[in-house]
């Protein structure tokens, strides 16, 4: 079809002010329109591109729906058996203490199967990044509760609503990892609207940052959406997301420089 | 006088027609296509002059398929 409102004066090559970066491989994505993975994705390959340290990072994707983020990622990537992702980035680290190391996982992979390893690689203080992209359900499989599933919450495997006397009550894993002395930079996001994935941004460059000073893990939580989860669109989500996960999940910085941000109660 | 103008550039192939960017676009740039591409999604178009390339449309983008112009105009 035909543009009726092409700017062919201004839609020239200088003066480009936004384009996606090249570390993205020129490939459909596989997730579900509107999903949040997407987003970050490119995010977080904006910021290694800014810090030109593409040559010098090792990705690690888990499993669930970012399972291919190697596929897309143009950088060095690992796939790591479900949940294993920051043991894997241990070993990374340990063996290139030079290269720029990080996990991208699910909230299924680092909070349900993953837990141990999750909490381990924090209380050690490995000097790697974390990214955890919590949308409070397993994506993937089908839409089944995970254990950040919200009280009330309905999925594929709690159709009327998380009961928390039978299932249990949701696991705040970036509240609980910011207690632990081997973190260092603790930070939960979102990437939904311009001002929050713009923040988003800072806080993957502040964690990429923190490995160069070997303080410890660098921890971003991204409260993100899962439209075929839970079964609204994807504007539908974004919106039941800002009403039901944030007041649960708040976002903002839990741990900086060390140090736990005092809340007021 | 010199004024901001913006134009956007949509890879409407790529566009899964999630709509996060009319959402994100504070000047109504953006609306939804009648036609749909070859995956069968309706797309993301330009309906108005009014873009600022203010980039926001774009950075919430989850497929990345929209890129930015912005340059100085000068108007009498
Ligand atoms: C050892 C093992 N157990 C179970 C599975 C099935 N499985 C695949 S993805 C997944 C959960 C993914 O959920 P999450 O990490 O939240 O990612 P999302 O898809 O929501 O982004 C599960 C249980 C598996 N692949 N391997
Ligand atoms: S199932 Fe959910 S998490 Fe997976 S791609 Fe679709 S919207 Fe995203
Ligand atoms: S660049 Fe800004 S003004 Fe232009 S279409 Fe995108 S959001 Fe709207
Ligand atoms: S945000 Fe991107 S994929 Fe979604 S409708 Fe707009 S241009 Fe298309
Ligand atoms: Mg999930």
């Amino acid at each position: 079809m035909e543009e009726l409102f092409a700017k062919p004066e201004i839609r020239k090559p200088e003066n480009i002010v936004y384009k996606k970066t090249d570390l993205m491989v020129d490939r459909p994505l596989s997730y579900c329109p509107g999903c949040g993975h997407g987003t970050v994705h490119r995010i977080l390959m904006e910021v290694i591109e800014e810090m030109d340290i593409q040559g010098d990072t090792i990705g690690v994707s888990p499993v669930g729906c970012s399972v291919l983020a190697y596929d897309f990622l143009d950088i060095d990537m690992l796939g790591a058996a479900h949940g294993r992702a920051p043991a894997l980035a241990t070993a990374i680290k340990r063996l290139w203490p030079h290269r720029f190391v990080f996990t991208y996982q699910g909230d299924g992979d680092l909070a349900a199967i993953g837990t141990a390893e999750t909490i381990h690689a924090c209380n050690r203080g490995e000097n790697i990044t974390i990214i955890f992209i919590n949308n409070g359900i397993y994506g993937m499989t089908g839409g089944q509760m995970a254990p950040t599933t919200l009280p009330g919450m309905r999925s594929s495997t709690s159709p009327y609503g998380r009961d928390v006397l039978t299932m249990g009550y949701p696991l705040k894993m970036t509240e609980l990892v910011a207690q632990l002395p081997g973190t260092h930079y603790v930070t939960r996001q979102s990437v939904h609207t311009p001002g929050n994935a713009r923040k988003t941004k800072k806080a993957i460059r502040k964690a990429f940052d923190i490995q160069k000073e070997k303080k410890g893990v660098g921890w971003i939580e991204v409260v993100s959406n899962c439209n075929s989860g839970w079964k609204m669109t994807p504007v539908q989500a974004n919106k039941w997301m800002e009403d039901n996960m944030f007041p649960f999940y708040p976002l903002g910085d839990i741990k900086v420089d060390g140090k736990l941000i005092e809340v007021a109660k | 006088m010199a004024k901001i103008k913006g134009d956007i550039v949509i890879n409407t192939e790529r566009c899964k027609g999630c709509e996060v960017c009319i959402a994100a676009c504070p000047f109504g740039v953006i609306a939804m296509s009648k036609e749909v591409n070859s995956k069968g999604y309706h797309y993301a178009m330009k309906v108005n002059d009014e873009c600022t390339g203010c980039t926001n449309c774009a950075i919430v983008c989850p497929d990345g398929v929209i890129t930015v112009y912005r340059a100085k105009v000068t108007t009498e």
